[in-house]
């Protein structure tokens, strides 16, 4: 089988800890929390860190807890525990849905939130062991100085695979990062970078402890995963939507699209065409049109780009359907007028 | 006999294993640790075809923990391979490299991660040369050549064979249709991954425990390729973890584990990642397919003609076979009169392929199944009311002289037609599709028929011995041992042997031990291929055990003073059935057999009715008898996403009689299933002469969300050729549901896809040229230009009698089992 390479593992037993261990011994460490991505990675040689922070012994970093009206999740929360949640699948439906489509029923119980937060950009380059990717050349993200998806290019296109990342995006939510220095909260848009390598905007010895949710009034939200089967396949398409509503009436709109670039992708041009809207056919229809402007897939995960491309005007149509309560294709406006 | 008759068969009864295998019990090959344990790693070809310059082992050797390191050069000179006529392999490669993945040297040491780190300080010096990545690359550049032998550069098998005047039947047809196909290449993706561990001993001898479906064929060549005597070498399977046809060739990590093992004086351990068991294959090859067939105006078939252009890549391995295999069992179905076949199988520089669960036929069988339902459509007919009424008829023989017996398929088609409610559907699903504003999810229902064989006629080497063999013992404690070469690679084959002997005895299957794969120990079995173990072996066990059962009769008459004809054994008892209470325990009977005749131990042999046609190329195709299957599969289509959702899957088995019922659906069950992934998502995909996603997550193979509910019904014909009537389940199943599944979408919306996987981007294509007024078909449309040599020509044995039940060399003449 593929054996893991030597490391140290240090175990945290406070948030304090982890960000000692990680200030102290720099770009030789990372942290590991489910583990359920690092591991692997560590097996094919993507990752090749001297010392590991284990965040499992950390208490405080798991639980939900209302806070200021909305909620504060920990980032050491499973995914399981996410997806089933009472007040997540209540208040934020969307962010139940994503957590519960990660991966597989086993991965989600070992796999937090926040790891999947911090997930690795991925590339069908670059996820491979350390053999293939010897036989290939390697690419710029591990070993290498070219991008194979798009050699001229001078950045890497490795794709941001959170299916929790969208949704965070859309909800408006916070995260609280702890660093040698304390602690800061920033809105979740500014934790990702468009780049493949450089794909977090949180320093290497900041630790993030929490993902803070705004109220959730009137907010209404869905998420769609595409993939190539119903479990274990990282998201090639994630479209997550947020509507408020006054009455039936769109007050604000978020539109976060993921999987189709290095970061989380916003259609803010089509979000505010929504604004003022009811969500009648119609409506959605041109707006979904315009959402899929900001997606740009490249050919370097499953199925087609052009497909992930014309599917993300599809899954938005959906998403808003869904949340205007309306049959997921079909129908026309006269019927529902 | 009816089911009523017997007391085991027919029961559904658990696997003899199923508490070993639930509670993690079973050892099989990476659970095995002997003291002084070695571990070893091999080293691949990163490049898809290269010249060799150097291998320096140096600083491997010199590596802590090091205790061996191997090239090609410590290995015989000699080449091998499964067939006789493709012997085209190195265990490790030494002058050329012609795939990524080839393996070139070996390092045992104290564990896997100082193996693999020797591994790393091997250097090899490589002269890259073309890869050749496809058919038409291959074919387009003779300069370069993969191999130096075959039928033609880069041409590795041609085969041209005529069974009657083709040219004439289509000028007289009605309606002639061609249609290219192309079916992708897929692999096995068993749960095991390989491992084996060798032992070579202090008194010259070695052992070889490998997750194997063929220890005789791997024995047979590890003398050969070790250069040792037979007698010392003792080759044992252990548990395989699935098999599908992966684990049939000799391959390089059990030579290597063999070789380090004599260097070092220790056993010596080799488990395969998953990355490595895609590049070992011998899996499904892609096929590119041109087929004319020729109808009359009521869908009877006049005439078929099918060329098949196989991506063989690498090596030989049953390739040839394979390449038979795409042309001689389509007329096995249904009836036509004449026939025609070109095949011709092209080397690339990728993973070879071969025998895969259905091998080399379920491409041709989703070709003719799909050309079926065009031309139904053409014809005005219901596609399976055209199929039913084509079935070809028992007993008799095909165009390509091969002899059915029974043949279900017409009950097969008729039960999945009334089971999965097919005339109203097919009425009711489009009336439903084209309501105005309806949803973008289509329904369709689709339907296929299939054959398969119950074992190869010939071995793979030309030879008069029993193609199985069977021991049965049995002594004063009341237990029997049965020892047979069979490999249980997880259909059941030991179950089934400890079933029919606890028949024949009257015993429970529980008081059976089955002794299994191993060459020292058991009869040879010629391996877990071509469905030919249940028959096979089964028809050698009841001989064997029918001997033991008279020898005992005829103790028990003697004491009983009765005659043995009058005996009857049941229950753990043999007796007198009208004066039951006279009758001794099994027990008592084997005691009173071991005191006349000494030791109780019989044996039965096999070998399958000698009924190849005669003409060259005659050998491959015969079976002693076919499986025959049905399937019809309920669809949605979503238009807006291409994607394809399976809603239900209704399957018809002929088994000629279900030895353990519960054991024939979970084969047929896990044959659907492996359709549904070549249908729907799986192939090996390559990119820059890499595999592109050698791993599990990335080469797409269902899981049970993708799983519709299987509704399997069992049809029972009761083959005089098999083991109480039974023919094989564990391939044919898969057959029909692949092309059913492309009847389906079409059904639903009016596309068809003559490629598969089927795609949800191939759908959103065809509904695109479909809206633009065009022709829906996606596939492909270009054909390889290939010379054909002149084909053989040979009489159409269509329609002839069958002969009176063959006469089985070492058998009883007379039906198989028949009490």
């Amino acid at each position: 089988m593929m054996r893991l390479p030597p490391f140290k593992y240090l175990p945290s037993r406070s948030v304090a800890d982890a960000v000692k261990y990680m200030s102290d011994h720099g770009s030789d460490a990372m942290l590991v929390a489910g583990g359920t991505d690092l591991y692997p990675n560590l097996k094919r040689r993507q990752f090749e860190p001297k010392v590991l922070v284990g965040l499992r012994g950390v208490r405080e970093l798991a639980g939900v807890r209302p806070a200021d009206g909305g909620l504060t999740i920990g980032a050491g929360t499973t995914l399981t525990r996410v997806a089933t949640h009472p007040d997540v699948r209540r208040d934020y439906p969307a962010l139940a849905t994503a957590a519960g489509l990660v991966s597989s029923p086993q991965l989600r119980n070992m796999g937090t939130i926040g790891g999947n937060v911090c997930v690795d950009t991925r590339c069908n380059y670059y996820n491979q062991s350390h053999a293939w990717r010897k036989a290939i050349g390697f690419c710029m993200k591990k070993d290498g100085d070219i991008c194979l998806v798009a050699p001229g290019s001078p950045r890497c296109w490795a794709v941001s695979s959170s299916d929790t990342a969208p949704v965070l995006w859309s909800l408006g939510a916070s995260v609280r990062l702890v660093g040698p220095d304390g602690e800061r909260v920033i809105p979740i848009s500014a934790l990702y970078r468009d780049d493949g390598i450089e794909y977090l905007g949180k320093r290497r010895d900041e630790v993030l402890t929490d993902i803070v949710l705004p109220p959730a009034d009137g907010w209404k939200s869905a998420y769609l995963k595409l993939r190539r089967r119903g479990s274990f396949d990282f998201p090639v398409l994630g479209v997550a939507v947020a509507v408020r509503l006054d009455g039936d009436v769109v007050r604000d709109a978020r539109i976060a699209l993921g999987a189709v670039a290095s970061t989380p992708r916003e259609s803010t041009e089509a979000a505010r065409l929504l604004v003022g809207e009811r969500l009648t056919i119609d409506v959605i229809t041109r707006v979904a049109d315009r959402a899929a402007a900001p997606s740009k897939p490249l050919d370097n995960t499953d199925f087609t780009h052009p497909y992930r491309k014309k599917m993300t005007r599809v899954f938005v149509g959906r998403a808003l359907r869904q949340i205007a309560g309306l049959p997921e294709s079909g129908g026309s406006s006269e019927e529902i007028a | 006999m009816t089911n009523e008759a017997f007391s085991v068969i027919g029961q559904p009864l658990p696997k003899i294993d199923a508490w070993g295998k639930v509670t993690g019990e079973t050892r099989y090959a990476d659970d095995l640790f002997l003291p002084r344990m070695a571990y070893a790693k091999l080293l691949r070809s990163q490049h898809p075809h290269a010249r060799i310059t150097r291998i320096d082992t140096t600083r491997a050797k010199a590596l802590p923990g090091v205790f061996a390191v191997i090239t090609g050069h410590d290995l015989p000179p000699v080449k091998f391979g499964i067939l006789p006529v493709s012997q085209d392999e190195d265990a490790l490669c030494r002058d050329k490299v012609r795939m990524v993945g080839d393996a070139v040297a070996a390092v045992a040491a104290i564990d896997e991660e100082t193996a693999e780190r020797a591994c790393e300080l091997i250097e090899v010096g490589y002269e890259p040369l073309r890869p050749l990545m496809s058919i038409e690359e291959s074919l387009a550049h003779p300069e370069v050549r993969i191999h130096e032998y075959g039928d033609g550069p880069n041409v590795h098998k041609m085969v041209a064979l005529q069974f009657g005047d083709v040219d004439a039947a289509f000028a007289s047809s009605h309606l002639v249709r061609e249609d290219v196909f192309f079916f992708e290449g897929n692999t096995h993706l068993p749960m095991e991954q390989h491992a084996a561990v060798a032992h070579a001993t202090a008194d010259g001898k070695l052992t070889l425990w490998s997750s194997t479906q063929t220890p005789h064929y791997v024995h047979r060549l590890l003398t050969k390729i070790l250069d040792m005597p037979g007698p010392h070498i003792r080759v044992i399977a252990t548990p395989v973890g699935g098999g599908f046809g992966g684990k049939l060739d000799p391959f390089a990590h059990e030579i290597a584990a063999c070789r380090l093992s004599q260097l070092c004086g220790r056993p010596v351990k080799i488990a395969l990642t998953r990355e490595e068991v895609f590049y070992v294959h011998r899996g499904r090859h892609p096929v590119l397919m041109w087929l004319k067939t020729g109808f009359t105006r009521d869908g009877d078939i006049t005439a078929s003609h099918i060329r098949t252009w196989l991506d063989g890549g690498a090596y030989g391995s049953y390739g040839v076979a394979s390449t038979f295999y795409t042309g001689v069992i389509n007329p096995v179905t249904y009836k036509m009169p004449v026939y025609k076949f070109e095949g011709a199988r092209i080397f690339t520089n990728k993973p070879p392929c071969g025998p895969k669960r259905g091998h080399g036929t379920p491409q041709p069988r989703f070709a003719l199944e799909c050309q079926l339902d065009k031309a139904a459509e053409q014809l005005g007919l219901d596609p399976a009311d055209m199929r039913r009424r084509i079935v070809a008829e028992p007993f008799t023989k095909t165009a390509n002289h091969l002899t059915i017996t029974t043949i279900g398929l017409r009950e097969c088609f008729d039960r999945v037609v009334e089971a999965c409610g097919w005339r109203d559907k097919r009425a009711q699903f489009p009336r439903d599709n084209a309501r105005p504003n309806a949803p973008a999810k289509k329904k369709g229902i689709g339907i296929a028929g299939s054959a398969y064989m119950t074992g190869a006629g010939t071995a793979i080497y030309w030879n008069s011995m029993p193609h199985s063999g069977v021991i049965v013992r049995a002594d004063r404690s009341g237990g029997v041992a049965v020892l047979c070469g069979a490999t249980d690679i997880g259909q059941g084959s030991d179950s089934i042997l400890a079933y029919l002997v606890a028949e024949v005895l009257g015993i429970d299957p529980k008081d059976i031990r089955v002794h299994a794969a191993d060459t020292d120990l058991t009869p040879v079995d010629l391996g877990s291929y071509s469905s030919r173990v249940t028959l096979m072996c089964g028809v050698a066990a009841i001989q064997a055990a029918g001997k033991l059962r008279q020898a005992i009769f005829d103790a028990v008459a003697k004491k009983l003073e009765v005659g043995a004809d009058a005996l009857a054994a049941r229950d753990r008892k043999v007796g007198v059935a009208d004066d039951w209470e006279k009758a001794v325990t099994f027990a008592q009977a084997a005691e009173l057999g071991e005191a006349m005749h000494g030791v109780l131990a019989f044996a039965g042999s096999y070998a399958p009715p000698k009924r190849a046609g005669k003409y060259k190329g005659g050998g491959v195709g015969p079976s002693p008898c076919y499986s025959y299957s049905a399937s019809a599969v309920e669809v949605t289509v979503d238009e807006e996403t291409g994607e394809v959702h399976l809603d239900d899957i209704w399957i018809a088995h002929d088994v000629g009689r279900a030895l353990n019922p519960l054991l024939v659906e979970g084969q047929v069950e896990g044959s659907v299933y492996m359709g549904i992934g070549e249908a729907l998502m799986e192939g090996q995909i390559f990119r820059k002469g890499l595999h592109k996603q050698p791993s599990m997550l990335d080469y797409k193979s269902p899981t049970t969300l993708e799983t519709p509910e299987i509704h399997t019904t069992l049809v029972e014909t009761d083959d005089p050729e098999g083991p109480f009537g039974a023919k094989e389940a564990g391939q044919g199943p898969l057959l029909p549901v692949i092309p059913a599944i492309a009847n389906a979408i079409y059904h639903a919306v009016g596309v068809r896809i003559d490629e598969v996987p089927i795609s949800p981007e191939m759908v959103l294509k065809g509904l695109e040229l479909k809206r633009q007024g065009k022709p829906a078909r996606i596939g492909r449309e270009k054909l390889p230009l290939m010379h054909w040599k002149d084909p053989l020509a040979v009489e159409s044995a269509f329609g002839q009698p069958a002969e009176d039940v063959a006469v089985r060399p070492f058998g009883d003449a007379g039906p198989a089992g028949k009490k």
